[in-house]
């Protein structure tokens, strides 16, 4: 239903409006040019995930509160339909911020009128806890659904991981071109999932710190390096189909044509970053701060040579250097498709900015990609000493909503 | 795009019984019936477009062009409060929605919201249908106005017990009484709310008193009995107290209360639960918190219980909702409880106060809707 047709309709009380008169104030605006910046939200797989990386992110873990499984199904039905709504621009429920009647609270938040699709994605994921929780119950009948790759993951040394901001039992990523469609998308959902589900923690982020697509230049972190030159690429389909998409007999058929998500809050010392000299910043990550390109090497996109030696006898790029321990070569060819964001949660009281990176990558399986890349950082990496693992999290995000009555997470609970 | 759809309710016509029948989507028609009164608010002024307008559900659309932060009220005789807009910060503009029979208002901006404000009169004439004609909506009235009797009559027996007590120097004893006399101002919360003065000087937290004010009320003697233990010289604040409760106990008792109010005083309870109560910044000295937060509860219950024969015919599912949600906040208070009180909110752990909140939004979401029904 369009969004002109809902408000004929609810002005004849049809949608649920009370009966009462609507009088219109204000001629709609033209729709001709409505959603131009709308990604499609239907399809076989999520957007989100090769859609180019926005530049705004509001991400989102719920717990689940309700015990009962036919009140989760319905939510993510009516999550499903407000999220289809408000990817293409529209408002979260059918009538509307303004449109009600004024003595009841709108089905729209309204923080987001006026403003564009703002190319908002909502991608949605599972959390190990929602198949089996701490406790070891299976609330929700899902146990044996649970696919082997969402097995939790180990502790990796040097974690100081919260509780509190790690995990959960659903998550929804918002990103968008502007922080204020995706915080409106957030608790519109937020909201429709009150007695279901609980907010367990949230974290905002800027300035994309990967680019999914080739047509995108890469983005800085917040050491000030280029991060995510060999991130996978939404062009490069074999790859893809390789490490992104897990498919027909990687595990149960509900995964079929979906993704998992890492998810990581990387907090950065930026303060002792930013007094390290720069030839020691940039044998830490194994490429050059100006141009990103590997140490030894003249273009951001060259491949790293990780046996030539100076003029000393010692490796160019160091045994311990970023991108030699993360690299594919080095990690039996495995790849990440990362859609990370940087993050500033104000300062921390002792005068340091709360910053960092939010990392997210997806993958088709993380026991065979994340897990060994991220034990070989976490075992050798310098840069440890300048970073700390905050927040973890894993998630089975599903294929695509096909069709308009198709919803998140059907083929699970089917 | 998002289309910016600025649509008033002809809520007058809502309220009536929704006769009017029009849906104009696109040519918008300002003077059409029930559209906003403007009000211009400066720093100096309160220039409201017409003092005089038709029964009914009245809308102001108050536009703050000064620059001190705002507020616009409607009072009746004795500076009742019919409605009122606060926070209108400058450049804004907020709508106000009062249901207003016929009689002589006067309407107020508080430039720096503070003071009596700058005043002008507001007649009413003629009679819309208010929505007690509806014989069901005004048997919910009645019936909760036998309940707000029922808590006033309690709540002066158990603060005159309070008063004594610390007049009496009886430490002891008035610490056990302050959460039971809370407790039957905390279910009314909603109706003693409508007497816009009397309810800070009953229940104001230290914060919120201004210059020149005087921090009075169960807080001041709350402080007093936790913080320094000393109530020798309390005796005079506690008269006070007892003097501003008897005042809108006979206010309450003789205000007639509209449906809508019903509605959104359930809402508005659980509100306060949601704001003040979770937090433990309600009963800061005290941390009796949990009594107030199982009184609101109560309220909020009584004030849907009213409404339920209507609820059932026009919201079954709701009212199915409500009854879940009701059921699962009392479990999980229940959690809690210590004798015949309730453990204090500095006892309870930050994943016992989730849980509370997670209970109260999911109550508090459906209840929300109770007013279109109300409405409708």
């Amino acid at each position: 239903m369009n969004r002109r047709k809902a408000i004929a309709l609810s002005g004849a009380g049809v949608v649920g409006v009370a009966g009462g008169a609507l009088v219109a104030r204000n001629a709609f605006d033209s729709p001709a040019s409505a959603a131009s910046d709308a990604v499609p939200f239907y399809g076989a797989n999520q957007a989100g995930i090769v859609t180019p990386a926005q530049d705004r992110l509001h991400f989102v873990a719920f717990d689940v509160v309700t015990k009962s499984r036919d009140r989760l199904v319905e939510m993510l039905r009516e999550w499903t339909e407000a999220a289809a709504r408000m990817t293409a621009g529209r408002d979260a429920g059918l009538i509307g911020a303004v449109a009600g009647i004024p003595e009841a609270p709108p089905d729209d938040t309204g923080e987001a009128i006026g403003l564009p699709a703002s190319g908002l994605t909502l991608t949605i994921g599972f959390g190990p806890s929602l198949f089996r929780n701490a406790d070891g119950v299976d609330r929700f009948g899902l146990a044996a659904r649970r696919p082997d790759a969402l097995a939790d993951l180990p502790k990796f040394p040097g974690d100081a991981l919260e509780a509190e901001i790690s995990g959960g039992d659903l998550c929804v990523q918002a990103c968008a071109n502007d922080p204020q469609v995706a915080v409106h998308a957030v608790r519109n959902l937020a909201r429709i999932g009150f007695g279901v589900v609980s907010v367990r923690w949230s974290q905002l982020g800027f300035g994309r710190t990967s680019s999914t697509s080739r047509d995108q230049a890469t983005p800085r972190n917040l050491f000030g390096f280029k991060d995510g030159t060999a991130n996978l690429k939404a062009e490069e389909e074999a790859l893809l189909r390789e490490w992104l998409w897990a498919r027909s007999g990687d595990g149960p058929s509900w995964m079929d044509g979906g993704s998992y998500a890492v998810t990581r809050k990387i907090r950065m010392l930026v303060e002792t970053w930013d007094r390290t000299s720069l030839m020691e910043q940039e044998a830490i990550v194994g490429r050059s701060k100006g141009s990103g390109a590997p140490l030894g090497k003249k273009d951001e996109f060259d491949e790293p040579d990780f046996a030539v030696k100076g003029a000393d006898g010692e490796l160019v790029v160091g045994e311990v250097a970023h991108v030699r321990l993360a690299h594919p070569d080095q990690n039996a060819g495995a790849r990440l498709l990362r859609r990370g964001y940087n993050f500033v949660d104000g300062s921390d009281g002792l005068g340091r900015l709360n910053a960092g990176l939010f990392f997210i990558a997806y993958q088709r399986n993380p026991h065979k990609q994340f897990v060994p890349v991220q034990l070989a950082l976490a075992r050798n990496d310098v840069m440890n000493e300048y970073i700390r693992h905050v927040s973890s999290a894993l998630w089975a995000c599903p294929g695509g909503v096909a069709e308009k009555g198709d919803f998140w997470g059907r083929a699970l609970f089917a | 795009m998002r289309t910016p759809r600025l649509f008033a309710l002809a809520a007058a016509g809502v309220l009536a019984g929704g006769a009017l029948a029009a849906c104009s989507d696109d040519s918008g028609d300002e003077a059409a019936a029930g559209g906003p009164i403007t009000v211009n608010a400066t720093d100096s002024l309160c220039e409201v477009a017409t003092t005089d307008v038709a029964a009914g559900t009245v809308t102001f659309k108050v536009t703050n062009k000064g620059v001190k932060v705002t507020e616009f009220y409607v009072y009746a005789a004795g500076d009742r409060v019919m409605g009122e807009v606060e926070n209108i910060a400058p450049g804004l503009s907020r709508e106000l929605h009062v249901e207003l029979p016929a009689g002589t208002y006067e309407t107020a901006c508080k430039p720096g919201m503070i003071g009596k404000g700058i005043r002008g009169p507001l007649k009413v004439s003629g009679s819309a249908a208010p929505l007690t004609d509806n014989a069901a909506l005004a048997a919910a009235t009645e019936s909760y106005q036998r309940y707000v009797k029922s808590q006033t009559g309690a709540l002066l027996e158990k603060t005159q017990e309070f008063v004594t007590a610390v007049k009496a120097g009886d430490v002891a004893k008035a610490k056990e009484l302050f959460p039971i006399a809370r407790t039957y101002w905390e279910r009314i919360e909603p109706v003693a709310e409508i007497f816009g003065d009397l309810d800070p000087k009953i229940d104001g937290r230290e914060e919120v008193i201004e210059e020149g004010m005087e921090f009075t009320g169960f807080h001041r003697i709350e402080k007093d009995l936790w913080v320094t233990g000393d109530i020798s010289k309390s005796g005079p604040m506690a008269d006070k107290l007892m003097a501003d409760v008897n005042e809108i106990v006979a206010k309450a008792n003789a205000e007639k209360l509209s449906p809508l109010q019903l509605a959104n005083g359930a809402k508005e309870l659980l509100d306060e639960v949601a704001t003040g109560k979770i937090t433990g910044e309600e009963d800061r000295y005290s941390h009796t918190d949990l009594w107030d937060f199982n009184a609101n509860v109560e309220g909020s219950k009584a004030a849907i219980a009213a409404l339920r024969p209507v609820l059932e015919e026009r919201a079954p599912d709701l009212v199915k909702t409500l009854d879940t949600e009701f059921a699962n906040v009392d479990t999980t208070l229940a959690k809690h409880r210590a004798g015949d009180g309730w453990k204090l909110h500095n006892q309870l752990t930050q994943a016992e106060l989730k849980e509370l909140s997670d209970a109260i939004n999911a109550l508090a979401e459906p209840i929300s809707k109770v007013a279109a029904v109300v409405a409708k």
